[in-house]
């Protein structure tokens, strides 16, 4: 799999339209819910465990195990925690807000 | 075999859930939905990305299980334990974990390709993903530690392992340190380009992580307090963009779209945040500002009141507003605040909060607390839409909040000039709660404590409510 320059232009095409489209989304946010917005968007960004689950598939075999996939297992706790802990606080927090209580998270 | 074009559907399908989950969390009723629809289009990621590891061949799943499992329970246990007013560091924690989880994946495949000698030669690919990795490793560790200072600066400070001794977080920034951030920048824009220069080489790959975790400690570290919300803000911002870097790496859509999406989202805040204390970006972070400037030198006194006499004074009132800052976080004392107002309520009075944009430590940090004290969010006022009440209200009460009252910002002159404020002067009387007459982070002195119908209790925010509760129930 090698990348091509029309690929790569494609790529940037979906990251600049994505900026925008985050921009136009929450152009306006009552402050009630700007830290519930900061911390799910957190979450959001903890979307990098997919690049931490592809790099973890490695063998392990005790002092065998290649810096690479150590590092990678370092990451996927890391975005795991961001990703469940991170939904898991924003519920929270918009239970209080909206007065009362749902279940779900991740 | 399965096509690979099912995977890509999938992670489309999981874009789509994050966009509509980001649009929902900006509206008060469909909020809690939105963050039900960004945790589904995360699981569906995973569960994609680990059936394409399955069909692909897996090498291994100790690795994945182990971090999943263990990632998952910590996560669990850190969300579930943390109390309202924890709510600050443990997002500014999560944030780090981010981008620091980035930064990971970056230098993960950068290692990876090197063991496997997959090195590409010289061409579109080469400089396009050692470019990413670059990318993602700078904002990724700028992320991670500059989130890890945040924190530390959220808590007040910490504790010395062993001996069990308090100290507190500096906040330290001689001018002279812009010239050394630069510095690390720049080095490490170079440092990607040597990685370019010599991709099989470890070395400038493990430089670019050093230098920039240590511009990341450097950034935060100079900015003090009333800034902070600017600075969460960003470093939100900035996990966005790592992760979107990271998806340039692994040459995947879903990474891109969040991650522009939430970069995109965390700016949109922080430009709110500085708007509010009338500030640009770039002197928020460059500039020092009160807290290491000149401060005004007291030469006012204030007769101090009691809580005896200030019941009096809320006896009858009709209509109240309270105006919460960053001493009713410290203290602790949101839930006295709202017994307070259950008191005056209980008695026909009308209670309002007056909530600015800055007020606290981070974007949202008051609506957080009262609403953790159960005060109904509609009782929480916008500063443009509540300072035309406060002409008539009979009695404004402000608990630890200086700076985002201080008349001076009006005058045109000084650090707090051209900051909207809330109109508290206004009010026919004002009681405030405040450990002494000290000047706020800008460190202008407040005319406001000096008027004639300025009433100042004295005291820690919880203490001085709990008597003034107490006075009001013996009337």
């Amino acid at each position: 799999m090698s990348l091509t320059l029309g690929a790569l232009v494609g790529s940037i095409t979906v990251f600049v339209l994505a900026i925008f489209l985050g921009f136009e989304l929450i152009s306006k946010v009552p402050p009630t819910l700007h830290t519930p917005l900061m911390s799910g968007a957190n979450a959001i960004s903890g979307i990098t465990i997919v690049g931490a689950l592809i790099l973890s598939n490695s063998s392990f075999d005790g002092a065998n195990t290649d810096v690479a996939a150590l590092l990678a297992f370092v990451a996927l706790v890391m975005a795991t925690i961001n990703v469940v802990g991170g939904f898991m606080v924003t519920n929270k927090m918009l239970g209080m807000i909206a007065g009362r209580r749902r279940k779900g998270g991740e | 075999m399965v096509d690979p074009v099912v995977w890509d559907i999938g992670y489309l399908i999981s874009a789509s859930l994050f966009i509509m989950g980001i649009k929902k969390l900006s509206s008060p009723r469909t909020a809690p939905e939105g963050n039900s629809l960004g945790a589904m289009g995360m699981l569906l990621a995973v569960v994609v990305t680990l059936a394409k590891l399955q069909t692909e061949g897996v090498i291994g799943w100790e690795l994945i299980i182990g971090g999943l499992a263990i990632g998952a329970l910590i996560g669990y246990l850190m969300a579930t334990r943390v109390e309202m007013t924890g709510m600050p560091e443990l997002v500014a924690l999560f944030n780090g974990f981010g981008g620091g989880a980035s930064a990971l994946v970056g230098l993960s495949e950068a290692l990876k390709r090197i063991q496997d000698s997959n090195i590409p030669d010289p061409g579109v690919e080469l400089y396009a993903i050692w470019v990413a990795i670059g990318l993602s490793g700078i904002v990724g560790w700028i992320t991670l530690t500059g989130s890890l200072v945040a924190m530390f600066k959220l808590k007040g400070g910490f504790t010395i392992p062993f001996t069990g001794k308090w100290v507190r977080f500096p906040t330290w920034g001689p001018s002279w340190l812009n010239a050394v951030k630069t510095i690390l920048l720049l080095s490490s824009f170079a440092l990607i380009w040597m990685t370019i220069q010599e991709p099989s080489e470890h070395t400038w790959i493990y430089a670019l992580a050093l230098s920039s975790g240590l511009l990341g400690i450097l950034f935060v570290l100079p900015i003090g307090g009333a800034d902070m919300p600017v600075v969460v803000s960003l470093l939100n911002s900035l996990s966005g963009i790592a992760a979107a870097f990271t998806g340039f790496v692994i040459g995947n859509n879903v990474l891109i779209i969040a991650g522009s999406m939430v970069g995109a989202a965390g700016l949109i805040l922080t430009f709110i945040m500085c708007k509010a204390m009338n500030r640009e970006l770039f002197d928020v972070l460059f500039k020092a500002f009160g807290g290491s400037g000149e401060k005004d030198q007291l030469t006012r006194t204030k007769v101090g009141s009691d809580p005896e006499e200030v019941a009096m004074v809320l006896d009858g009132a009709q209509r109240v507003i309270v105006i919460p800052g960053y001493g009713m976080a410290v203290s602790q004392s949101q839930h006295a605040v709202k017994e307070f107002a259950d008191l005056m309520e209980s008695t026909g009075c009308e209670v309002l909060y007056a909530i600015h944009p800055v007020a606290g430590r981070m974007p949202g940090h008051m609506n957080v607390l009262l609403a953790e004290a159960n005060v109904p969010y509609e009782r929480l006022i916008e500063m443009d839409e509540i300072n035309s009440e406060f002409p008539d209200c009979d009695v404004a009460l402000v608990i630890g909040a200086n700076d985002t009252t201080n008349p001076a910002a009006r005058t045109g002159e000084g650090p707090l000039a051209g900051m909207p404020i809330l109109d508290v002067d206004k009010a026919n009387v004002v009681v405030i709660i405040k450990r002494s007459l000290s000047v706020g982070y800008a460190g202008v002195d407040n005319d406001l404590f000096y008027m004639d119908k300025t009433m100042m209790l004295f005291g820690d925010g919880k203490k001085m409510m709990n008597e003034l509760n107490g006075s009001i129930k013996d009337l």
